[in-house]
């Protein structure tokens, strides 16, 4: 069994409370992804499951162990770095043979080792190459390799892929996908990039200020976010986000704002009531948004005028103006828009979001 | 419309109008001459006249007052039947060797400690630095104050620790003579070491060690497989520095026992001083310091080539 789990996790720094009360349970197999912005605690999070940071308070096991005040090499784990972490002076086989070598294998269960996992990676031809020798993407495969061939109980990886370009991060995101189905190891992958978290997580927990935000499938966080910070921090482009204000007029709900006038279904109005009168933020995902047809109701549209224009090719980006509220609506390719075009923008009433305004929980 | 905008466009440019001297500092090969003539004086000057002046008085029999004649390498084949010369060259590879391995090993040590995160530990940094700022001259006198066999504070302590009866004689025995001397000499060069090998450290991404101590090596495989050889290239050429300065060194032991006592502490350079200028006799003292140029020649080149090859791989 090799799950980690970790309890009430903190970490201070010179008076920075950096990881604040982290719970965590990883299960044997699973693959979590640590996703945040600069700062927010995740590496230093990974560090301390690794052992090269110290624990300030809280517990993290590993198997069935508690690993608090084992050194990194008894506990098991191969950490993949974010600029690599090769040994300069060393071949690419020495790099992924170090590590078997200090646990004293024989030769020729480590030269078998190392063939095997320079198979899966792809990279036998480069086996006798100084790392200077190859390029970012073969660096990041010999990484891996040097990972792979421990067998270790939790893969840790610090944001393996940060210093590849574009391409190669896609490539090399779905390789350590196939290889982690493949060796079903359990994996602990921190990332700032909300794509990748999405795209490789069995799970995956947002972190902000050394705090957890959410843990969950990434659907689950994409359709139902616990708060506004992952509304806004999941999906691409992010959530639109304008202050609404809530109105009860002949038995119906309704969310007002300069420009926006919208009839809440209700389904969604019984567990707004309580804040009529009130304020709230509403949310809605630049996908859910379309340009308005004849059969649209006008409760659930509203005004815009297109400010840019980005064409991607699948989908174009409309930057609007909604009354004072710039906003982002993906639409279809064969919108025909210009800049400076007023539009009516049609929305999914199944699909918004609120969230309080003070507490910024999802409401 | 088009045509003029295009017109507009066009980058006004000025007519040459250049002096005599930017047409010839135009000429890149004039410009390099003008750029290298103030180093090529200072090296000719202090360096290549120097030398060339040394080979020639080497081989002749020129005296202070004498100009000399010509008389080959005889001046070297006197100093081969020379004991004191004999004694002068076994002190100064004993001195040079046994001080280079205690300042590598000192300062990879210092450097090490300071490499860690602590507390004050700029300032500790710059305390370590003292014996390296502080004018040779002036930090030998209170060394040798220090082993002065009256007042020598070291014997006080050791005295009144109760761990010696009689003052030792640290520049008078002929034994501790020389050991005192290398004492000073690694006391002043481990600085040296200390900083350039801390810089050398510092070159060396964290990240490496972290990843070997994963990997299962402990503290020590991590400085013997991968601190080590990556800091290699820069010890060699600290090492290199300074055995050219340790074997051509002359303040230290001038100051502290001007070569004695019974020559115990003659090096290279002061053997050479007290022949060439102490006895007036200039071709000798030119022939003994000239002896030095090939051994530290070998020296020189090998250890090149070993940074080339450790570069290359």
């Amino acid at each position: 069994m090799s799950r980690v789990i970790i309890r009430n996790l903190n970490k201070r720094f010179d008076g920075v409370h950096a990881v604040k009360d982290v719970n965590l349970e990883i299960h044997d197999k699973e693959f979590v992804v640590l996703v945040g912005p600069s700062g927010c605690g995740k590496t230093t999070t990974l560090r301390m499951v690794a052992g090269l940071e110290t624990i300030t308070s809280g517990e993290i096991l590993i198997g069935d162990r508690i690993v608090n005040e084992l050194p990194p090499m008894d506990r098991d784990i191969a950490m993949v770095f974010q600029n690599y972490a090769l040994y300069p002076h060393m071949s690419v086989y020495d790099n992924m043979a170090f590590g078997l070598k200090m646990r004293g294998f024989d030769r020729t269960e480590i030269a078998s080792r190392v063939k095997a996992a320079a198979e899966i990676l792809g990279i036998e031809e480069q086996l006798q190459r100084k790392p200077r020798q190859l390029s970012g993407g073969q660096r990041q495969r010999v990484a891996l390799g040097r990972a792979i061939v421990r067998h270790p109980q939790v893969f840790l990886f610090d944001e393996p892929l940060s210093n590849l370009d574009a391409k190669l991060r896609i490539q090399m995101r779905v390789e350590i996908k196939k290889i982690h189905d493949r060796l079903g190891t359990t994996a602990i992958y921190v990332t700032h990039d909300q794509v990748e978290a999405m795209t490789l997580g069995d799970r995956v927990v947002v972190m902000k200020d050394g705090l957890v935000q959410q843990v969950g499938e990434p659907l689950e966080l994409y359709n139902e976010p616990a708060n506004r910070f992952v509304a806004g921090f999941i999906g691409s482009p992010a959530m639109n986000f304008a202050t609404v204000e809530m109105a009860d007029t002949d038995g119906a709900l309704w969310a007002r704002h300069e420009g926006i006038r919208l009839k809440l279904p209700a389904a969604i109005a019984d567990r707004l009531r309580q804040h009529v009168g009130g304020k709230v933020t509403l949310g809605i995902r630049p996908e859910d948004l379309r340009v308005a047809s004849g059969s649209d109701t006008a409760d659930l549209s509203f005004d815009a005028v297109v400010e840019v224009i980005e064409k991607l090719g699948s989908q174009i980006l409309l930057d609007v103006r909604v009354g004072p509220n710039m906003m982002v609506a993906a639409v279809e390719p064969t919108v025909k828009a210009k800049v400076h075009d007023r539009l009516r923008l049609a929305l999914n009433p199944d699909r918004l979001y609120f969230f309080d305004r003070v507490s910024q929980a999802a409401i | 419309m088009v045509i003029d905008s295009v017109a507009a466009a066009r980058p006004y440019v000025a007519a040459p109008r250049r002096g005599p001297v930017t047409r010839v500092l135009e000429n890149e090969r004039w410009f390099a001459f003008f750029l290298l003539l103030p180093t090529a004086v200072l090296l000719g000057l202090f360096i290549a006249y120097p030398f060339v002046k040394g080979v020639m008085l080497a081989v002749t029999d020129a005296k202070v007052g004498v100009p000399g004649n010509f008389v080959g390498l005889q001046n070297f084949a006197v100093l081969m039947n020379d004991s004191i010369f004999r004694i002068a060259v076994w002190n100064t590879i004993l001195y040079t060797a046994v001080t280079t391995v205690f300042k590598l090993a000192l300062g990879l040590w210092l450097a090490l400690l300071l490499n860690r995160h602590f507390r004050a530990k700029a300032l500790t940094r710059a305390f370590i630095l003292l014996p390296f700022i502080i004018p040779t001259v002036l930090s030998t006198f209170a060394w040798k104050w220090m082993f002065d066999p009256t007042f020598s504070v070291i014997n006080w302590t050791l005295f009144h620790l109760g761990i010696i009866r009689t003052r030792i004689n640290w520049l008078g025995d002929p034994q501790l003579a020389l050991i005192s001397v290398m004492i000073v000499n690694v006391w002043r060069g481990v600085p040296f070491y200390a900083i350039s090998l801390l810089a050398g450290l510092q070159t060396i991404n964290p990240e490496l060690a972290e990843a070997a101590a994963i990997d299962g090596a402990r503290p020590w495989q991590r400085f013997r497989y991968i601190t080590w050889p990556l800091l290699l290239p820069v010890t060699m050429v600290v090492v290199l520095f300074s055995v050219i300065q340790t074997f051509a060194d002359f303040q230290l032991v001038y100051i502290l026992t001007g070569g004695g006592p019974a020559n115990a502490t003659q090096l290279f350079a002061t053997y050479a001083y007290q022949v060439g200028v102490g006895t007036g006799l200039l071709s000798e003292g030119a022939a003994i310091s000239l002896a030095m140029f090939p051994v530290l020649l070998i020296v020189v080149v090998v250890q090149l080539l070993y940074i080339r090859r450790v570069e290359t791989h």
